[in-house]
């Protein structure tokens, strides 16, 4: 094996081991459309974000447009405050509201975004009024054991 | 230099962890000689050598070697000191990953900035000196035991040494290559202006080829001279070790209880 | 009792003090590898070739084995997924279980087992051919002659093939996946690239390759380098290798794991 084969071989080894890796950073992961792009922050308050989590998706109409960059607890209003990064060629009017939705039954949590009516446009750092907190399983299922109860106080007392 | 020995050993010591293996130890290479250090299997010489290239450091007294004392040397000092020896390993211990001609190249390229073209001259030249012009682009695996120590000793002495170590050169080889080594170590020693110094127990071999002798037996040095002055010596164990006795000073037997004891017969009767 | 409770106690305690010894020694091993590496970049050459030894002729069976285990996941994923209905979702579970996980794992056991062998065996078999000690009279340190270039050789390849053997499985599991099974292709695609993120996924599977690299190849040139110079001495270190690089691959894993992909993401 003489010196020139063992470049050759060296070099496209080295090639296709960095067509792999851009293949895996393009075709399988998504640095096309996003890291790179331009991105706007917008606030989301919520009085209980359930399971959500720092890089959760953002989407609108099932299309992801952005991704939760941070989650804190804020100590004046006692609530949630989620910021989103979203992506600056999705434009949303202000009264856009932001609802923590389950992706399946029991699947990742993402943020759900649904366009108002405003003529006006989200601009970055500014904050979505209108928001739906998750829905926790335990608050459903003791409600419908109260709603329940009290169905069942209902009928005796009827008899 | 003034100095009319270019390796001066003295009342050397040397111990593995706990033990002992050379005692007090003293010797004396002159310039531009042959030197042979003798004795059986384990009696401490392949350690003394070891000790003259400085790959190991004397546990008491002084090695002088090429005008350094190997025990003061730090790692620079001592490459520095390694570039002025060669040494041939038992086997030869050629980079069996390279060609001979790399081989011979090796130290050329690590330690010189010569231009390829000097450094094929100067690799032809030196395999025309052990006779192996032709053998330049073989592999170590493709060449006899005898021509690879000829690749040795032609890569030993690639940057002209002045001290010359030979570790067993003659072990495992056929009586033609044998002499042809034999040859080689005198004559390259003169027509360099080098020193060697030869580590075997081949008696028969070594002793018309050398100027001058030293017998170890058990870390010490027992007897010293010309190879007749040795001959003549008188030390029972080199006459044994000269002639190949089967017993003498050196008993056939390991030291052990009697045979019958441990036979178990002395008990019973 | 008391007699066997001691001797067990001796043998514990001289299986630390080794153990313990060897730790240390492997590591100012490490760091005299790492200041006399000079030379394996100065004369990249000599690294060059150590690549083509432990990278290009461990592609056939790394692409090979990418194949083979994207194609298994996808038909185990594809069983799972299609009880819940989700069977688009196999390419996420593809993709995501080699970035993550397969990838950087299962390369580096095969890396272990074809170069971080190999390296031990050559250098060991130097070692007791004289070839080391040959090179150290020359006044050449084979650590930044011979073993410096081996491990440099093997840290650069480890992420490469670990990246073809991830790229590779995923093409494996597209072939079972979308060309054999049927699954929407355009799902495939789309629930994957939504799903495996750049930095948490790729450039994390990247980094622990590389810490593979590191451990399996420092692993491989240790026990070479440390090996007894005989012909049990290199048989064993070679062993020796394969089997501690492989729990050394498998522990880190389980570290960088916890370390990456539990912590707030």
């Amino acid at each position: 094996m003489n010196r020139s084969a063992i470049d050759l071989w060296v070099g496209v080894f080295v090639a296709i081991g960095l067509g792999a890796l851009l293949f895996l950073a393009l075709k399988v992961g998504n640095l096309a459309s996003f890291s790179t792009a331009q991105t706007y922050q917008v606030e989301a308050r919520f009085s209980n974000i359930g399971g959500l989590k720092v890089r959760a998706p953002v989407k609108s109409a099932g299309v992801v447009v952005g991704r939760v960059a941070q989650i804190r607890f804020d100590n004046e209003s006692y609530e949630a405050v989620a910021v989103l990064t979203v992506d600056s060629s999705y434009k949303f009017p202000r009264d856009t509201s932001a609802k923590i939705l389950t992706s399946g039954l029991l699947g990742e949590q993402y943020i759900g975004l649904e366009a108002g009516a405003d003529a006006r446009m989200l601009a970055g750092g500014e904050r979505m009024r209108i928001t739906q907190s998750a829905v926790v399983l335990e608050n459903l299922i003791s409600q419908f054991f109260f709603n329940k109860a009290a169905e069942g106080g209902d009928a005796k007392s009827a008899k | 230099m003034a100095d009319p020995h270019i390796a001066v050993i003295e009342d050397l010591s040397f111990a593995y962890d706990r033990r002992p293996v050379l005692h007090g130890i003293g010797l004396k290479i002159p310039r531009g000689k042959v030197v042979a250090v003798m004795g059986q299997s384990g009696c401490g010489k392949t350690t003394l050598l070891r000790i003259i290239a400085a790959a190991l450091m004397p546990t008491r007294g002084r090695a002088r070697v090429l005008g350094r004392d190997t025990g003061t040397l730090d790692r620079d000092g001592l490459y520095a000191l390694r570039r002025r020896m060669g040494m041939l390993f038992q086997f030869g211990a050629l980079f069996t990953d390279m060609s001979v001609f790399d081989n011979v190249a090796f130290q050329m390229r690590e330690h010189t900035n010569l231009p390829e073209d000097a450094i094929r001259d100067l690799v032809l030249l030196k395999l025309e000196a052990v006779g192996l012009r032709g053998a330049a682009q073989r592999m170590p695996g493709e060449l006899s035991g005898g021509m690879a120590r000829r690749v040795a000793l032609a890569r030993a002495i690639a940057l002209d040494p002045q001290l010359i170590l030979y570790d067993e050169p003659f072990t495992g080889l056929d009586p033609i290559a044998l002499g042809v080594i034999a040859r080689l170590v005198r004559q390259l020693n003169d027509s360099l202006g080098a020193t060697s110094i030869i580590v075997t127990h081949d008696v028969a071999e070594t002793l018309p080829l050398v100027d001058y002798v030293y017998f170890m037996a058990e870390g010490r040095v027992i007897a010293e001279g010309t190879a007749d002055q040795v001959r003549r010596s008188g030390v029972a164990f080199v006459e044994q070790f000269v002639s190949g006795a089967i017993d003498g000073p050196v008993p056939f037997h390991y030291p052990a209880a009697g045979y019958e004891a441990d036979l178990g017969f002395a008990a019973g009767a | 009792m008391l007699v066997a409770l001691r001797a067990a106690l001796i043998r514990l305690g001289a299986a630390v003090t080794v153990g313990v010894w060897r730790l240390g020694y492997g590591a100012r091993f490490f760091v005299y590898l790492i200041v006399h590496s000079g030379t394996a970049f100065r004369r990249f050459r000599l690294t060059m070739r150590e690549i083509y030894f432990a990278g290009v002729l461990s592609l056939i069976i790394i692409l090979v084995s990418g194949l083979f285990v994207g194609m298994v996941l996808a038909l185990q994923g594809y069983e799972t997924l299609q009880r819940y209905g989700s069977s688009e979702a196999l390419g996420v579970l593809v993709a995501l279980s080699l970035v993550r996980e397969l990838g950087p794992v299962v390369a580096g056991l095969l890396f272990a087992s074809r170069a971080g062998s190999a390296i031990t065996a050559e250098i060991g078999l130097m070692k007791a051919t004289e070839q080391l000690s040959a090179m150290e009279m020359m006044a050449v340190d084979p650590v930044a002659r011979v073993v410096a270039p081996r491990f440099w050789g093997g840290v650069i390849s480890m992420p490469v093939l670990a990246a073809l053997f991830s790229a590779m499985g995923i093409f494996g599991g597209y072939l079972v996946g979308v060309v054999l099974i049927g699954v929407d292709e355009g799902a495939f695609w789309s629930q994957m690239q939504a799903a495996v993120d750049v930095r948490n996924d790729i450039l994390n599977g990247v980094i622990k390759s590389v810490v593979f690299g590191v451990a399996v190849t420092l692993i491989a040139v240790f026990e070479g380098y440390d090996a007894p110079p005989t012909a049990e001495g290199v048989s064993g270190a070679t062993t020796r290798t394969v089997v501690t690089s492989s729990l050394a691959i498998l522990a880190l894993d389980f570290v960088l794991t916890a370390l990456m992909f539990t912590g707030g993401a």
